[in-house]
């Protein structure tokens, strides 16, 4: 998916930008109003992530600019405020949702893929690899001719393995994306997941190896 | 509503005395200024009546063959005729001579056709008003002059007066009356902008800074131009203080949420389980840090808007329906399910943000709380009492110390790793406590915690 990043913070935009190409993402990042509202009117976004406070004004006015336009863009505003009105008023102005700094990333991925649903149902770039299709807005897979709804974390797991197929993923790397860092849960509560997937697979040209200490992969016939 | 404000009398009594008073020495003066000329006037008349008396009298006597002849009309006395049978005096006098009538009865002699002259006397014990006039008679080889004095009581004046007076003083009573009623009514007219100004300033919401719109008498301008400008810098001050506070979260959160996402990042790269270790209670450091500033900011905030309530019909199902919707994708992180019961809409009064943040922070806490993969139940009821339920499949609250939980900063001995900043259930109970209700917490009996907000 195509992210427009709009955050004057030179280190906070870095690792935003870093985590996002890394999860197979595109983002372009503007540090003030003005080159977001160029950037906004040549590039398409599926998203937009917007800081509040940015040198030449205020986050809200590019929301106005972007709101009188007609566009349908979801924006998701990333504040530093915690004043529960604020954020109501962020709402009222075309903000489809927020979330307060410091964030954490699976929670902000969470929000845009809601966003995304909200706005258009489904995601414009389906993966297809072999004869699987996968939405990873609307979180379904759809294997044949039949569609299977995906919870979220095994919607996040198979996310990572058909964006980089044939590469080995740890059980530290996969426990790291899906849990947050308040979960008690032991690293083998990733073999359920697997388990599952594998079971939705069935059928299909896709099957996930693993690999014996050293993680689990993506293949296919 | 009025405690510490300090009183020096009323202004409404202050205007309604001094218009009463007004009106009660008016009255007074009214009656005794009345009552004087009409006094005047019947006096002038009895005096009138009596001069033409004496007149007649005089007219009557006559100079003949050396003898003063007075054959006076039967006219002169009846003139006087009261219907209270006045009783009426007369003395002629020729010279200093008594010719006939009452002797003893005073005189006034008045200068010789210069008219009559009047005066007040006592004549056998009750009080008389007499006329005397005088006249030179002239006759062939006599010259006299004639005094003729008429006298009469005066029980019919003083009944005539006694009617005008009382007359006067129901006149003076119900004049004293109409204007203690307008007094009344304009000391409400006059006080009314005043109560209007005070309810105006008094309803407002605790955010309302506005200056004063609605028009207001021009006595009262300085006093609301006053109070508009309290208010602008009440208004500069608190923005001032509000931009501040967002400009050190700004401040503090931003450079939080860098070193968050740098240790985001650097774990998935770090192999090492030590290393791993140590960027994981970086970032829940991080968390925890965030939010507790979060939580104590909200709570500053809520003990501010506690002290002045905003008063709104809210509907509770549509706020629980909104927040269900913005923390769904945090639910849908942990695949938990948030089920909303209820059975239409349930009216509240209230504070919009308040219940919001309250209830924002219950169903926050049983999704911390909750195993992934179950069911969080919203429920909204109206019986007994308007109420919102949060039950959850987790572990439940710790048995002995449930009723210690909503203190600030406590947090139950089973909630291990979980961050939090133990004022999550303070800020909900005060904002139930600010609504005139409660906070519940209990276990439900299969298991699972249910925290119920009820108004």
């Amino acid at each position: 998916m195509k992210f427009l990043l709009i955050e004057d913070n030179y280190e906070l935009a870095n690792a935003i930008c870093a985590r996002m190409r890394s999860d197979g993402h595109v983002v372009d990042h503007a540090d003030k109003i003005f080159d977001a509202i160029e950037y906004s009117q040549i590039g398409e976004y599926d998203l937009i992530l917007l800081d509040v406070m940015l040198p030449d004004g205020d986050g809200r006015e590019f929301l106005k600019h972007h709101r009188a336009r007609n566009r349908s863009t979801p924006v998701i505003v990333l504040t530093a405020r915690s004043q529960v009105s604020d954020r109501i008023s962020l709402l009222d102005l075309g903000a489809d949702d927020y979330v307060t700094k410091p964030f954490d990333h699976a929670e902000l991925e969470a929000r845009c893929r809601a966003a995304l649903r909200r706005n258009s149902g489904t995601s414009q770039s389906i993966t297809v690899l072999a004869d699987v299709a996968f939405d990873p807005v609307a979180g379904s897979l759809k294997v044949g001719d039949s569609t299977i709804k995906l919870r979220n974390k095994e919607l996040r797991i198979f996310e990572l393995l058909i964006n980089a197929p044939q590469q080995i993923f740890s059980k530290q790397k996969l426990f790291d994306r899906l849990f947050s860092y308040d979960d008690d849960v032991s690293e083998n509560a990733i073999e359920v997941y697997i388990g599952r997937l594998r079971k939705h697979l069935v059928g299909s040209q896709l099957s996930i190896s693993t690999h014996r200490s050293l993680g689990y992969r993506l293949d296919h016939d | 509503m009025i405690e510490g404000v300090k009183i020096s009398g009323s202004l409404r009594n202050r205007l309604t005395v001094s218009l009463i008073g007004g009106a009660a020495v008016l009255a007074l003066l009214m009656y005794f200024i009345v009552r004087a000329y009409a006094t005047q006037i019947a006096q002038q008349g009895q005096d009138n009546i009596l001069g033409a008396s004496v007149n007649s009298i005089l007219d009557a006597a006559n100079v003949s063959e050396g003898f003063i002849d007075v054959d006076f009309p039967y006219a002169s006395f009846s003139m006087l005729g009261t219907d209270t049978d006045d009783r009426v005096f007369y003395a002629i006098y020729q010279d200093d001579e008594l010719l006939s009538g009452y002797d003893g009865l005073a005189q006034i002699f008045p200068e010789v056709d210069k008219g009559s002259a009047y005066g007040n006397t006592t004549f056998k014990g009750a009080p008389v008003r007499l006329a005397s006039a005088s006249r030179m008679l002239v006759g062939a080889d006599l010259r006299v002059q004639l005094t003729v004095t008429v006298a009469q009581t005066q029980d019919s004046l003083l009944g005539a007066l006694n009617r005008i007076g009382r007359n006067v003083a129901i006149f003076g009573a119900g004049f004293f009356l109409l204007v203690v009623i307008l007094a009344f009514w304009a000391t409400s007219t006059a006080i009314g902008p005043l109560a209007q100004l005070t309810t105006s300033v008094a309803r407002r919401g605790p955010q309302d800074l506005s200056p004063v719109a609605s028009p207001v008498p021009r006595e009262m301008a300085p006093l609301v131009f006053s109070l508009n400008k309290l208010m602008a810098r009440l208004e500069y001050s608190l923005s001032r203080s509000e931009d501040f506070i967002a400009e050190a979260a700004h401040r503090v959160r931003t450079p939080l949420a860098t070193v968050r996402s740098h240790a985001e990042a650097t774990l998935l790269r770090v192999d090492k389980e030590e290393n791993r270790q140590a960027m994981r209670s970086m970032i829940r450091a991080i968390d925890e840090s965030s939010r507790a500033a979060g939580q104590l900011l909200d709570h500053a905030m809520i003990t501010f808007r506690a002290d002045n309530l905003d008063q709104k019909n809210i509907d509770l199902v549509e706020l629980v329906q909104d927040l269900a919707m913005r923390l769904s994708p945090i639910a849908e992180m942990r695949d938990i399910e948030l089920q909303l019961d209820a059975l239409g809409p349930v009216s509240v009064i209230g504070d919009a943000i308040l219940l919001q943040n309250a209830i924002r922070n219950l169903v926050d806490n049983a999704l911390k709380y909750a195993p992934s993969e179950s069911i969080v139940r919203l429920v909204v009821a109206t019986t007994p009492k308007p109420s919102i339920s949060v039950v959850d499949e987790g572990a439940g609250f710790p048995v002995g110390e449930i009723n210690l939980l909503p203190d600030r900063f406590a947090r139950g001995s089973n909630s291990g790793g979980i961050i939090g900043s133990g004022l999550g259930l303070t800020i909900a109970q005060e904002v139930a406590e600010a609504h005139g209700g409660g906070l519940t917490l209990n276990n439900h009996s299969r298991g699972g915690a249910c925290v119920t907000f009820s108004f």
